[in-house]
């Protein structure tokens, strides 16, 4: 398995550790429910080093990217973050990810940790075969990301910074130093809470963690691991890529409609239409549980005795207290308040359809 | 660190503990060691009263945040009764495995089976090993 530089701080700190996707990663440190509402009432510091981060730049940086990527990039200012998806043909999901535009002809794609050789060598085919004047670099081994969420993280990352927090708006970002290494700071995360994701080379990461554990320790934060990432993300109604969709699924089947751009032409888009035209026949949905247990990854949804779909993420709730999950259904029975059932072992466990999010926080 | 597992009863390489009484009925749950390589229990799924089970089938499913685990019946009988607290605090099995978080009782078919579980003293050492 591969180690990301921070993984004999996770020992240290008795984690328990697992394969993500061939990756050792701290699932948890003390447990998932402590660590979850620890993140939401003050802050939780994750090790996401493992993500993989690509630089474009050049005079056709935006022309490729603007082929690649769902999201219309054209109005896309310096210091600004996208969140995009990465299409086949098909019109099928490669990757979501980020795209931070660091100067004119300079770009950051920030990716998901599996899909990333997958992402590297797709977008470097079609700059080969278009022929676009653009430099593209792996840089994900020498970078090093920790996300900092939380209501606290602000006071604690200002603590360690000469950058302006309070004035940063949420998915923007800064050059600027943490701990007094270069670093960029993106008010972002994958937790449905204010906080930042920070960026720097992966040789220094391990330092900057030491000192925001100094700084957020104090003010109440935690270290905390995937299985809390997984729960906050859940709730924030947040998809997990390899989970929740693949390159089976478009975006327009599940809720991501808001970043493809109807006006404009991009790798899938003719598929995207056809498929539009032809009608979309399932639909990512909300989903709560109203009778005992808990909907997990796999489990059928029947509406009566019809089979309707599939749970593709499933979990207790650490804030709301109950069980709630993500499935993929026949678009007929998405309607919000819809009697559902999930076949849990041997039973069958009443459920209902929601609205995401699960979670808001409140400004 | 998990509590020390209790002399007066007896323990299964799965986890399990079985306080077996002279008339034929035991208590079962899973230990304190089983519970801290679960953390956070959040559901505990239990059989009917009057279902029967052989030994090693699931008797009950118990569930982290993340994991969803089966408790494999360490003896053969019937379930005379389950415990309904876990059904609201499933967190008592976290707080007290050996006591307030028992899972079922049962009325064993075949006590002699019984002779195949460990003693506290070997159970210590089984977790010794599995430890390293």
């Amino acid at each position: 398995m591969k180690k990301t530089p921070l993984y004999e701080k996770h020992v240290a700190l008795n984690a328990k550790i697992i394969d993500f996707g061939g990756w050792a990663m701290p699932v948890q440190y003390t447990n998932v429910i402590d660590e979850h509402r620890t993140t939401r009432s003050a802050a939780g510091l994750f090790d996401i080093c493992h993500m993989g981060e690509i630089e474009v730049k050049g005079p056709q940086a935006l022309d490729l990217l603007q082929l690649v990527l769902t999201r219309n990039l054209a109005d896309q200012a310096t210091g600004q973050v996208k969140l995009s998806a990465l299409l086949n043909e098909e019109g099928g999901v490669i990757d979501d990810l980020t795209v931070y535009k660091m100067d004119e002809n300079s770009y950051l794609l920030v990716t998901n940790a599996t899909p990333r050789e997958r992402d590297w060598q797709w977008i470097k085919a079609i700059r080969d075969a278009e022929k676009f004047d653009c430099d593209l670099k792996d840089i994900s081994d020498n970078t090093g990301k920790l996300d900092l969420q939380g209501p606290r993280s602000e006071e604690i990352l200002q603590k360690l910074t000469e950058a302006d927090l309070k004035t940063m708006r949420f998915y923007h970002f800064c050059k600027s130093h943490v701990a007094g290494f270069p670093a960029i700071i993106s008010r972002s995360g994958y937790t449905g809470e204010d906080g930042f994701e920070i960026y720097a080379e992966s040789n220094v990461i391990g330092e900057i963690w030491d000192k925001v554990m100094a700084a957020g320790v104090p003010l109440g934060m935690k270290p905390a691991g995937l299985g809390a990432r997984d729960t906050l993300r859940l709730e924030g109604g947040m998809m997990l890529n390899g989970q929740d969709m693949d390159e089976s699924v478009s975006p327009l089947e599940v809720p991501y409609s808001w970043i493809v751009d109807a006006h404009k032409e991009f790798i899938g888009s003719a598929a995207l239409r056809a498929k539009q035209n032809s009608g979309i026949r399932k639909k990512l949905v909300g989903l709560e549980m109203t009778g005992r247990g808990i909907a997990r990854h796999g489990y059928k949804v029947f509406f009566k005795t019809q089979e309707i779909g599939v749970v593709t993420s499933g979990t207790f709730s650490p804030t709301l207290n109950k069980a709630i999950g993500l499935a993929f259904i026949n678009i007929d029975f998405s309607a919000p308040d819809t009697q559902i059932e999930v076949a849990i072992r041997d039973t069958m466990a009443m459920a209902k359809i929601v609205k995401l999010p699960f979670y808001k926080r409140s400004k | 660190m998990s509590k020390q597992n209790p002399k007066d009863r007896l323990y299964s390489r799965e986890h399990e503990w079985v306080v077996y009484y002279e008339d034929g009925t035991a208590t079962i749950g899973i230990t304190d060691y089983a519970q801290e390589m679960l953390t956070d229990i959040v559901f505990v799924d239990l059989p009917e009263i009057g279902r029967k089970v052989v030994k090693k089938a699931t008797v009950a499913v118990v569930e982290s945040v993340k994991s969803v685990s089966d408790v494999f019946a360490p003896v053969s009988g019937e379930v005379i009764d389950v415990n309904t607290a876990l059904e609201e605090t499933p967190e008592l099995i976290n707080q007290d495995a050996f006591g307030e978080g028992w899972i079922v009782r049962m009325r064993l078919s075949n006590p002699e089976e019984l002779d195949m579980l460990l003693a506290a003293a070997d159970y210590d050492e089984m977790l010794k090993e599995e430890k390293h």
